[in-house]
């Protein structure tokens, strides 16, 4: 039997990781390795879990380190699979994840209503698929919907 | 009881302020606030600046009620359980937020009939007097949870 999928799931602290818990199933029969920024986060046994460090775009220091974190974090996994519902973390780990040839999908959190978020938007060249999770703001060009959380 | 929290991010002195209000005049009810840093420090409700995950969630089970911005992490806590939720949405205008995202999120939620969205002050109180009490189940939202997980698993799987 092959090996099981590499799969690695990114989800800031608060709404994103809530969001992700509620998509596990679609990730059941895989090997998971689990990226957030919150420290008092556990996961299941067996799972993989790395704390990286949480930053915004106005943060350039922050943000370097975390891209510096994710990219140790993707080449030490090689994953088959990147998948993240956002924020920065999950734009590097998409970014990198590409770079190593994983298959990548981003879902824009629930919370953007009214367009998608920063790094949702610049994270679409990465992204194999590219999610929101408001019917109106689907388009042509993408992101596509393909459901939501609630 | 009635737990509020403004998230992690921002004080909300306005929601915060609102409540003490009402406090003051309910002096019976048992009212716990998470304000944020440098927030307005209520009055007649006890309060913490944060909380740390675990006091979150043991505050969070506590309460019968759970006032809040309209914040996603919230909300989605809510509607895991159903929980009656009443959120006042942050304006950027009176420097509660960059900007207004929060009036849309609150507008996608309000369907939902555990969530009351109110926008001032007397809307506030009268939600306190009488709280959101869902009568229905979320078998209506759950559609688009399964048709997400299968669409997002059928990629992994293929190829």
């Amino acid at each position: 039997m092959a090996d099981k999928v590499k799969i690695i799931l990114v989800a800031s602290h608060g709404g994103h990781w809530i969001q992700l818990q509620r998509l596990l199933p679609a990730f059941e029969n895989a090997s998971l390795h689990f990226v957030t920024t919150n420290p008092e986060i556990t996961v299941d046994a067996g799972a993989r879990l790395s704390i990286v460090q949480d930053a915004n775009l106005n943060e350039k220091l922050a943000l370097l380190k975390l891209a510096f974190q994710v990219f140790r974090v993707v080449l030490k996994s090689r994953p088959d699979v990147v998948f993240s519902t956002g924020a920065a973390p999950g734009f590097f780990a998409l970014m990198f994840g590409k770079l190593f040839g994983a298959k990548t999908i981003w879902l824009d959190s629930i919370a953007n209503a009214q367009q998608l978020s920063v790094s949702g938007q610049k994270v679409k060249p990465f992204a194999d698929l590219w999610l929101t999770q408001w019917e109106e703001l689907s388009g042509p060009e993408g992101p596509e919907y393909k459901g939501a959380v609630v | 009881m009635i737990f509020a929290t403004v998230g992690t991010q921002l004080p909300f002195e306005r929601l915060i302020r609102g409540l003490d209000s009402w406090a003051e005049q309910n002096p019976g009810v048992s009212i716990f606030a998470q304000t944020g840093e440098a927030g307005y420090q209520p009055s007649n409700i006890d309060f913490s600046v944060s909380l740390s995950p675990v006091e979150f969630e043991s505050r969070f089970e506590e309460a019968d009620v759970v006032v809040a911005h309209a914040g996603m992490g919230t909300i989605l806590q809510c509607l895991d359980i159903y929980k009656p939720l009443i959120i006042m949405p942050r304006i950027a205008s009176q420097g509660e937020h960059r900007n207004d995202h929060q009036l849309a999120t609150a507008e996608k939620f309000k369907r939902f009939d555990n969530i009351q969205v109110v926008e001032n002050d007397e809307e506030l109180w009268k939600a306190l007097d009488n709280p959101p009490s869902p009568d229905s189940d979320l078998s209506s939202n759950s559609d688009n949870l399964e048709q997400l997980i299968n669409e997002i698993r059928t990629f992994v799987q293929q190829g």
